[in-house]
């Protein structure tokens, strides 16, 4: 479904973010994405809907040759790929009804989305998706007003109403409490697995990816340096990973105990 | 407390390094300086007999303050007045409308290369020339009256409002702009849905302040014949009549003052 081959990036500044990158990821496959700070993460996801253009390689998503597109069909090409970010990235003086809608720019002509004018089924669709997020009684709140949580939330909303195959959700926990970060991630994986939407989870937290994704890769400088199951991430392959330390904690499996999906129905 | 067998501790000093390190640079520039100032001031020649009548004249123009007239030349004043204000708002309007566009040109962030220059090169043209400058030029190309000082001002709004305001773009956060492009929006939607949102105050806040100075500034206009309460008021100074410039002057300081009180008020409310 979504197929990377050989993608490379360069900065002007001379670093090589990303090395030779090849990674194909099948319909439905929440895939996190691990490794140290300047492995090349956040680059590798941004050269997907090229919000970083890409040097050499080709990203393909269900056949369409994104690399090698127009401004044009590539607006119309990222309408598909909705995208998660670390520090929310709501545009904070807006409301929370603007912010999900904002999902929708795509899809509207400029004078309606000047007006704030959407159609009846994007706005009931908006409402649908606050419901499911838990967000409903928020509204016309501005983004600013909002908790961490609530606002990763919106976040959520925004991408999800773009109707995406693909989710780039970049570090979606790194501004969140642990409870938090939890039901964020919970929030993530179910919408994933309701819709059968691929996803690719940027992620520190090693022992949180352990517990929602289906299958873990390692990046180190660029290139890839592990593939695979959670439940094979040892602490040998850590520290091919990350470098040499002390495992043990990380690997720990950690029960997943604390049901709070009755935060969302509030 | 001190422990008298212990061997004395060395006493380690410190001073802050100086800006300039060379001592004779250091006092250099500052004796030099000291003596530029002394025959600078030195230089101007204070004529005593014309200050001691001056002071007389000046006392007049004081004491005129006191008993304002606003009658004796009341046509005048209001047609002067009404002349400003139209100057002031159309001026601001005009001025913000035109700013806009310019100042996301010179947003670097923003702007291609050569429209970037561009926009730039419009922006310091308008800041390297003075009001009264151009007032002169234009009164020259459109003759006498308020269409100059509306130019004019138009003119000089959009090098203070377009500076500012690209900055303000500048500064952006970053992030709020990828996620809105990551939606796969038009250009013209990112800016109303990216941008926008993020430079609104700013956008106001600067354009209540530059209204305020385009009414102080529309007072002076009317010196070089640009229309305006300034050529009522420089009319009433030709003809020594300190009364009514002192009800002119004292009903530009109201305005001014109820503009800052109004601006403030605005810009407590939005943000």
């Amino acid at each position: 479904m979504l197929k990377l081959t050989s993608l490379s990036k360069r900065y002007k500044t001379g670093d090589e973010a990303l090395k030779q990158v090849d990674l194909e990821v099948p319909i439905g496959q929440v895939l996190g994405l691990i490794g140290p700070s300047g492995a090349g993460k956040s680059t590798l996801i941004r050269c997907i809907n090229r919000l970083v253009e890409p040097t050499s390689g080709s990203v393909t998503l269900n056949d369409v040759e994104l690399t090698q597109l127009g401004s044009r069909r590539l607006r119309k090409s990222r309408r598909k790929i909705g995208m998660i970010f670390q520090e929310y990235a709501l545009v904070e003086r807006l409301s929370v009804m603007e912010n999900v809608l904002s999902g929708r720019l795509g899809y509207v002509g400029f004078w309606s989305s000047w007006f704030r004018r959407f159609p009846q089924s994007d706005i009931t669709e908006a409402f649908r998706l606050l419901d499911r997020v838990g967000l409903a009684h928020m509204v016309d709140k501005r983004a600013d007003e909002l908790s961490g949580g609530q606002r990763q939330r919106v976040g959520i909303a925004r991408a999800l109403i773009q109707d995406p195959e693909l989710l780039l959700v970049d570090e979606p926990t790194a501004s969140l409490d642990p409870k938090t970060s939890r039901q964020i991630m919970r929030l993530i994986c179910e919408l994933c697995e309701e819709r059968d939407l691929s996803a690719i989870i940027n992620i520190h937290d090693v022992a949180l990816a352990k517990m929602f994704v289906q299958r873990i890769v390692g990046l180190q400088l660029g290139s890839i340096v592990y593939d695979g199951k959670p439940s094979n991430l040892d602490a040998s392959v850590l520290t091919q990973i990350y470098g040499e330390e002390d495992w043990e904690a990380t690997i720990e499996t950690v029960d997943d105990d604390d049901d709070d999906t009755e935060t969302f129905t509030s | 407390m001190t422990n008298a067998t212990a061997e004395p501790v060395e006493i380690r000093r410190w001073r802050k390094p100086p800006a300039i390190e060379r001592p004779w640079l250091r006092y250099g520039l500052l004796v030099g300086t000291l003596v530029y100032l002394y025959f600078a001031v030195g230089s101007y020649d204070v004529n005593w007999a014309r200050v001691a009548e001056g002071l007389d004249r000046g006392w007049q123009f004081i004491k005129a303050f006191a008993n304002p007239d606003f009658v004796s030349r009341k046509s005048d004043f209001i047609e002067g007045m009404t002349e400003s204000i139209i100057m002031t708002v159309t001026s601001t309007v005009v001025g913000i409308l035109i700013s806009i566009p310019i100042a996301l040109g010179a947003a670097s962030n923003l702007a291609p290369l050569p429209i970037y220059i561009f926009c730039r090169a419009i922006i310091a043209l308008s800041r390297a020339l003075h009001e009264i400058i151009v007032a002169i030029l234009m009164v020259a190309i459109f003759g006498f009256g308020p269409l100059a000082g509306f130019i004019t001002l138009s003119f000089a709004t959009i090098g203070f409002l377009a500076k500012l305001l690209a900055e303000d773009i500048e500064a952006m956060d970053k992030s709020q702009a990828e996620a809105i492009q990551a939606t796969g929006a038009s250009w013209l939607q990112w800016i109303n849905y990216a941008v926008q949102p993020q430079v609104m105050p700013r956008l106001i806040g600067l354009s209540i302040y530059r209204l305020d100075i385009n009414f102080r500034e529309s007072a002076v206009l009317g010196l070089v014949g640009a229309g305006g309460i300034g050529a009522t008021l420089n009319t009433a100074f030709d003809r020594y009549e300190f009364d009514t410039a002192a009800a002119i002057i004292i009903t530009i300081i109201v305005i001014v003052m109820a503009l800052e009180y109004l601006s403030s008020i605005i810009r407590a409310r939005i943000q």
